[in-house]
């Protein structure tokens, strides 16, 4: 059965903060072989004008993934089979980059949701902001969901 | 390798590297690190993170623009898997930067393309970033 078009525009609860470490991001930095200064040197980082190490651009997967994950993949009303899904596209629009000391929330919406050929696609965006509400970045993910065999 | 207008650049991959983006980012899905597990799944082994992929794709994009927090925006379409074999050697994935134009706000557009194995594994990729 396809996804049901009515989720099209539901947002879920803004999540609990999730407090951005200057280990966690010198570890991502490090696992993706990335070598420049202002993700690793706290006075790098402050030197272009961030109070701490700043993230590599696909840093905001860590936030947004595990969450848009628990509150709309396994949704039991939206109902996923998520052994049939693969990710599809990636987009992210930065205000800024992620800096160690954030608390970030984000609140998760299904954007949009198709069905051709037997197969569903689905968007979600993550609005992610600090806890007083300043808007760092935005992040889609299209998952498809691939018709039964 | 540089042209007037696009970098090139590659990537090394290993299994190795799958396992420690696997545990920085906390995707632990088993098709990135079982053989096993990717078999059963119908893959042919096993294949590297999607968003590995587009983290390197995103080093080049810093690379290219010579600064750290200059990315605006930043898009890819997963294509094709990357499969990263059980060897030293693992797989190679080659980056080309190219500028495309400049956007009303004036910062450049790139077209971004990554190749493995002479295949594209990604289509609709860009990315725009502040002027260098």
């Amino acid at each position: 059965m396809p996804l049901d078009q009515s989720f099209i525009g539901r947002s879920y609860a803004p999540t609990e903060p999730y407090l951005v470490g200057r280990e966690k991001i010198r570890e991502f930095a490090r696992a993706i072989g990335a070598t420049d200064r202002e993700y690793l040197d706290p006075e790098a980082a402050r030197a272009i004008g961030y109070a701490d190490v700043v993230a590599p651009p696909t840093f905001p997967i860590i936030v947004t993934m595990s969450s848009s994950h628990a509150q709309i993949v396994e949704d039991p009303e939206l109902g996923i089979d998520y052994s049939r899904v693969v990710h599809g596209d990636q987009k992210f629009a930065y205000v800024r980059p992620i800096v160690a000391g954030d608390a970030l929330v984000c609140v998760n919406t299904v954007e949009d949701i198709t069905s051709r050929g037997g197969h569903d696609f689905m968007t979600t965006r993550s609005d992610v902001t600090t806890e007083s509400g300043e808007k760092v970045v935005t992040v889609w993910a299209k998952l498809v969901q691939r018709g039964e065999e | 390798m540089t042209s007037e207008n696009s970098e090139t650049q590659t990537f090394r991959v290993t299994r190795a590297d799958l396992v420690r983006y696997a545990g920085a980012s906390g995707d632990f899905n088993p098709i990135h690190w079982s053989e096993r597990f990717a078999n059963s799944v119908g893959l042919p082994g096993v294949i590297a993170h999607g968003m590995f992929t587009m983290a390197l794709v995103g080093r080049a994009v810093t690379a290219w623009a010579g600064a750290a927090d200059s990315v605006v925006e930043f898009s890819v379409r997963f294509a094709r898997p990357v499969p990263v074999p059980d060897t030293d050697e693992g797989t190679e994935v080659v980056v080309t930067v190219t500028v495309k134009g400049e956007t009303d706000e004036g910062h450049t557009k790139l077209s971004l393309v990554a190749t493995c194995q002479g295949e594209k594994v990604l289509s609709l990729a860009q990315a725009v970033v502040r002027k260098r």
